[in-house]
């Protein structure tokens, strides 16, 4: 196990995970403070091992009694963790010795070597950049706990890699162990939905009928990943596409499910390509399908979206996949009662599906003992903006938003002085100025505390050079765009609050009208069919929350030496 | 049964139930845009959102949640009040607020409640959205800027009407309601569209800037334009019929009309006969009623009786074929027939012409089959009732006849006799539905009915539904739909040739061979009055219409809006007309009239008042002293199918809808400019898609 990876181009950190089971010391960037505080938070809770994960910086070995299939697992498990790895040789050169693929087709073949291109172009770039020293590890999640090994595709994305990953590994022994023992691991493991509401996945799972009644059971995996700063699920499919197939597979049986429908983003076209391929190798290798290994019929399709936000909506999501305009539905009837064409559905994040696998091989106290009580285990952060090396990485939950940037991304540009704002989980999440973000912890409770949210986890980190108020603006427009029209609130609403955005952002306004235009917030937040109103309201709100006298400023600083003129759009003629 | 709280105040309610319709038992108003009963529950104008407790601390829209047990359900709580004026904000954001210019105002839904939660001022500075007109053919107007997107149309027209020809296309503050390639849509229920519209971006384009709702005199009455006696409220200005509304009854129409029974309006107006006129030299000249009268009393005097005829139209009241009837019957006459087309249904039992099932029993069948009819033409409400079931799922059709897009799907069984005697020889397919199904029904149309073989299929068709069990103890699934409003009540009142009488084919053939001197035509315009020889015709009616134009004399009527009568539908229920204007010009009330026709002719009636009339009439043929009752479905008992017409061979002509143009099917439609632009843009193109 003690086989480090470096394959997290931030880290270039070979052999950082060496002392195996040894508590290290504090890795740099959490302050003192922070752990005191942490550590009290993880006492209050009673949760050691929550403790001990965030005090060590790291998290306890995957040695959880609770799992019967750790223990049968480990040797497997050893084994290919101490697998000579082609793709994790330390140098480009290594990718040379990729096992040769079974002969396919070309199509398939150039995929692979782009996905190799990709991976070894930003891998020089990372080297280029990187100021950390080749031996110290950052950030606190170790590469032995790495669910998705292959993030940055430096490996074969398929079967073959896969599998020496530990894909597909004792798949049948744990559904052997049966589906209330998979639900109540994932319910123990404390994983909560990754698409960005963070609802309990084993407790959605647990909503669906015990008993297949006269209408199927289906699956539906949300890959409409459209929420801006958001690419995680997208690297999932790009480079780690069996986990996410094994999921499936696991979901579904979970749920007695005998198919699947992965909905993918329209504008994910290689990812597509990549998770068919996939798709078509379990297949031929009998890991899913009719008859296949498991003894659990199962058939997985990928349908293509068309490029909708809205599609992204679980309800919205299963009337696209019906063929139909992508509307969210009413709730109730909730999919579990009665989802895709009217049957027991149950819709989740390409993420929560994908590191099921890994959790029930590993147990749900090791998933549970990283991060706080309730924001337990890893999670993939997308971040960019302003920071040095914008950069996708896994990390354990609650991990310091500040450590984050500091350790993986290289730091805001500029130093951390420069920070202005982060928006912390994907656009429609309210911004957080920088003195929050000194003690901001990225998971669901503490940004929920800060009046944001992690959603998606894709940080947006914005320095003193941004225009906030126009950033805010593009965003306002980008929901004016996505909204899909059927209720009146978000329909009406998002136009009126981009319109009245743009002029603030162009100082073209009242001051009156900044409280309008959060009175306008309240009166679409909460008051609509999907969630989309509120994503719009949020940002708006937040903006206002934590900067208002600049938007004051603004206003002023336009209509000064402009007395005598009251209706500030007549001077776009001057 | 479970309970909820509305407002403090405690309710029971059925199981099911949702919010709102909790919240209404309570007495409390929810204002709604894009909830209607009859249609799917959208939820999109945000409109009704209550406060519900236990529940997310936001409102929530009491139209979709079902009410559950214990629920403490809060109507006019700040939240909810400040959520709806959130709301109502944004639907008038965009909207243009031109009231005063808009054919719904007064009786606009986004008006009525603006009053209770809109602003007095606009907070919204921006541009307002403008839209692009729509075409949605003759009958509806679009104003699209008014709209408000609830769907309300588009879920009436996918739903109800069978023509999923209208959607929404683009999305967010874009999105516009269209019906996509801008065609009128292919449906008779069209002007439904406008009703349901809770805004004025659908108006009736017939209609538009024609009156305001507050002017307008409201009278109930009953439709005659099919033989379903549809609710309807007739509304006027005056002496003036300005439009005619659905009425809400649950058993025929449940709120809607067919746009016949709706855009008949200005056929009132056009075409009448307001004076009685006289022919003198081959020409129509205008004479006094004493002249008129006069002038028939002298040829009714000279003729014998057996040389005279009297023919019933489709559109009388049950009184004036009373009194007609009365009067011809004294003077010795029986060449008398309220069937125009020929039909051979009046012999026998009471429910072998009627529609026993009823309409709204239509909705316990599960196998239907239609022989010769197209509900679609003969009855809008009845194809709407059967899309109603069929949508269910629990409704298997077949079609013997023509082939035609009902706006469902059905097993197609052949064209005519022989497929009806292959089907009581089967065992299988359709046959096998038949005879699985618990409430199987035979719809027969009234062309199958009024050929010259009828008698014989008539017989056929007495056969096939004792095969199938369709008339049981418990369970009457024998239908005949009728076309013409007065058909049943003329038959019923016994309105058909006496001992040695001829039919209505027989007159205008005895007619043509002169050996008719009097024929006597009660608003009598769809047989061949071509060809009438020398019989010297007298025309009782409202329109220049056929009949006018042989006439010898012509005396004016009232029609259906401007006189009381009664009409029997085709299930046999008995339903009240009323008066919404007075005849028009010098014409007179069909009844008064041969009142006083039979004081000329030396046979004076013995009833000088409507009520002394109705009184006798319900004495002599009770069916009629039971208004708004038909016997239903479930009793059978002693009806015996074997005696129906009379055995024979049925030729093997293709059974044959008698509408051929669904628009122009009367007097009073071929009068109406409105209907006569549908037909050119409906039925003409109907032969085409039929071909293809």
């Amino acid at each position: 196990m003690s086989e480090g990876r470096g394959r997290e181009p931030p880290s270039e950190g070979r052999g950082s995970g060496e002392e195996e089971g040894a508590p290290s010391p504090p890795r740099i960037g959490v302050s003192k403070v922070l752990l005191n505080l942490l550590g009290a938070l993880a006492m209050g809770a009673g949760g050691a091992p929550a403790k001990a994960g965030i005090e060590g910086g790291r998290a306890p070995a995957p040695s959880g009694p609770t799992s019967p299939l750790v223990s049968a697992m480990s040797g497997a498990m050893s084994q290919h963790e101490s697998a000579p790895r082609d793709g994790g040789a330390p140098n480009g050169e290594g990718r040379e010795s990729v096992p040769p693929q079974a002969p396919a087709p070309e199509a398939i073949d150039r995929d692979v070597e782009r996905t190799r291109r990709n991976g070894m172009e930003l891998r020089r770039g990372a080297k280029g950049r990187t100021r950390l020293g080749s031996s110290q590890m950052v950030g606190i999640l170790e590469d032995k706990d790495r669910i998705f090994l292959n993030l940055y595709g430096f490996q074969d994305p398929y079967l073959e890699g896969a599998r020496a990953r530990g894909a597909w590994n004792a798949t049948k022994d744990m559904l052997d162990l049966g589906p209330d023992w998979i639900i109540a691991q994932i319910k123990n493991s404390g994983l909560r939905g990754r698409g960005g509401a963070g609802f309990g996945t084993g407790l959605k799972w647990s909503f669906m009928p015990k008993e297949v009644k006269e209408r199927p059971h289906y699956l539906v995996v949300n890959a409409d990943e459209s929420e801006p700063g958001t690419c995680k699920d997208r690297e999932i499919m790009r480079h780690d596409p069996h986990l996410l197939i094994e999921g499936c597979l696991i979901a579904a049986f979970a749920m007695k499910a005998h198919a699947a429908y992965v909905y993918i983003r329209g504008e994910y076209v290689y990812e597509r390509e990549v998770l068919e391929r996939a798709v078509k190798e379990a297949y031929e290798a009998r890991l899913i399908g009719k008859d296949n290994v498991h003894g659990w019929d199962f058939d997985l399709y990928v349908h293509h979206g068309a490029g909708a936000y809205i599609c992204g909506e679980e309800t919205a999501l299963l009337e696209s996949l019906e063929g139909k305009k992508g509307q969210p539905r009413l709730k109730p009837p909730f999919p579990a009662g009665a989802g895709l064409y009217g049957c027991p559905t149950t819709v989740n994040n390409v993420e929560s599906i994908a590191v099921v696998g890994t959790i029930l091989r590993r147990g749900a106290d090791w998933f549970a003992s990283f991060g706080r009580p309730n924001n337990t285990g890893t999670k993939l952060m997308c971040i960019s903006g302003h920071v040095n090396r914008p950069c996708n990485v896994e990390e354990v939950m609650s991990i310091p938003l500040k450590q984050l940037l500091e350790e993986h991304c290289g730091g805001v540009l500029g130093g951390w002085g420069n920070l202005k704002a982060v928006i912390p989980g994907g656009s429609s999440v309210p911004m957080i100025p920088a003195e929050q973000c000194e003690e901001a912890l990225m998971d669901f409770d503490s940004l929920r505390d800060l009046k944001s949210g992690l959603g998606t986890a894709a940080v947006i980190v914005m320095d003193k050079s941004t225009d906030l108020v126009r950033a805010i603006a593009r965003i306002s427009y980008f929901y004016k765009h996505e909204s899909c029209g059927q209720c009146t609130p978000c329909r009406e609403g998002t136009g009126w609050m981009w319109r009245v955005m743009e002029r603030m952002a162009r100082g073209e306004a009242e001051m009156r009208e900044i409280d309008l235009l959060l009175d306008v917030t309240t009166q679409v937040e909460g008051h609509t069919i999907c969630a989309l109103g509120d994503a719009a309201a949020w940002p708006i709100q937040g903006l206002f929350r934590h900067f208002r006298p600049e938007i004051e400023e603004r206003i002023a600083a336009y209509r000064r030496g402009r007395p005598h003129v009251q209706g500030a759009s007549l001077l776009a003629a001057e | 049964m479970p309970k909820a709280k509305v407002n403090g105040k405690e309710i029971e309610f059925e199981p099911g139930l949702t919010v709102l319709q909790v919240a209404e038992l309570a007495g409390e108003e929810i204002p709604r845009f894009c909830y209607h009963e009859r249609l799917s529950i959208a939820g999109n104008c945000r409109m009704c959102l209550v406060e519900v407790k236990p529940g997310p601390p936001k409102p929530q829209a009491s139209c979709a949640l079902p009410a559950a047990d214990g629920q403490e359900i809060l109507t006019a709580s700040p939240m909810v009040k400040k959520a709806r004026e959130g709301v109502m904000e944004f639907l008038l954001i965009n909207h243009p607020l031109d009231c005063p210019i808009c054919d719904q105002g007064g009786e606009c839904d986004l008006q009525d409640e603006a009053m209770g939660y809109g602003r007095d001022d606009s907070r919204y500075q921006e541009n307002k959205r403008a839209v692009e007109e729509k075409y949605l053919g003759p009958l509806i107007k679009t104003v699209m800027t008014r709209c408000i997107q609830c769907t309300r149309c588009v879920r009436f027209a996918a739903e109800i009407a069978g023509a999923p020809e209208m959607g929404m296309i683009g999305r967010g503050e874009d999105a516009e309601i269209t019906s996509y390639l801008e065609t009128a849509l292919t449906s008779e229920l069209t002007g439904n569209l406008a009703d349901i519209c809770p805004v004025g971006a659908l108006t009736h384009k017939p209609w538009a800037f024609n009156y305001r709702p507050w002017e307008l005199r409201k009278t109930d009455s009953v439709d005659v334009m099919d033989a379903l006696g549809s609710a309807i409220r007739v509304d006027a200005r005056g002496p003036e019929v300005m439009r005619i509304l659905p009425r809400v009854n649950e058993d025929i129409n449940e709120e809607w009309i067919s746009d016949k029974t709706r855009y008949v309006v200005d056929g009132l107006l056009r075409q009448r006969l307001d004076r009685p006129y006289i022919r003198q030299g081959g020409k129509l000249v205008e004479a006094t009623w004493g002249q008129a009268f006069a002038a028939i009393a002298g040829r009714l005097r000279a003729a014998k009786p057996e040389r005279v005829g009297l023919i019933a139209g489709d559109l009388q009241d049950a009184e004036s074929m009373k009194a007609a009837l009365d009067l011809f019957r004294s003077l010795g006459v029986a060449n008398i027939d309220c069937r125009q087309d020929g039909s051979a249904l009046g012999a026998g039992p009471r429910e072998s012409w009627l529609f026993n099932t009823t309409i709204a029993g239509l909705e316990q069948a599960d196998a239907v089959l239609l022989v010769g009819a197209n509900p679609r033409r003969e009855g809008a409400l009845v194809n709407a009732r059967l899309r109603k079931q069929w949508l269910r799922g629990k409704l298997q059709l077949g079609v013997i006849g023509e082939v035609a897009d009902l706006s469902f799907e059905y097993s197609y069984l052949g064209a005519g006799a022989a497929s009806l005697e292959r089907l009581i020889g089967s065992d299988d397919g359709f046959a096998k539905t038949l005879n699985a199904a618990s409430a199987p029904i035979f719809i027969v149309g009234a062309g199958v009915l009024a050929r010259s073989d009828s008698g014989a299929l008539l017989n056929l068709l007495g056969r096939a539904a004792q095969t199938f069990k369709v008339v049981r103890d418990d369970w009457n699934g024998w239908n005949v739909l009728h076309t013409a409003a007065s058909r049943v009540g003329g038959l019923d009142l016994g309105f058909v040739p006496g001992p040695g009488g001829l039919s209505a084919p027989e007159m205008v053939q005895a007619a043509n061979a002169g050996e008719l001197d009097v024929l006597f035509l009660l608003g009598a315009d769809e047989i061949d009055t071509e060809k009438l020889g020398d019989a010297f015709v007298v025309y009782l009616g409202t329109h220049g219409d056929a009949g006018a134009h042989r006439a010898d004399v012509i005396l004016p009527g009232a029609a259906y809006t401007e006189k009381p009568g009664l009409y029997v539908n085709t299930e046999g229920r008995v339903q009240l007309a009323n008066r919404a204007v007075f005849p028009k010009g010098e014409a007179r009330e069909d009844w008064a009239i041969l009142r006083a026709l039979s004081e000329a002719a030396g046979k004076r009636l013995p009833y000088d008042s409507l009520e002394q009339l109705r009184s006798r009439l319900m004495a002599e043929h009770p069916t009629f002293g039971r208004i708004d009752y038909v016997p239903g479905p479930t009793k059978a008992a002693g009806f015996d199918l074997s005696a129906l017409g009379a055995p024979g061979a049925a030729t093997e002509e293709p059974f044959r809808s008698p509408v051929s143009d669904y628009y122009l099917t009367n007097p009073i439609a071929r009068a109406s400019v409105t209907l006569a632009e549908c037909s050119a843009m409906f039925s003409r193109r109907a032969p085409a898609i039929a071909a293809e």
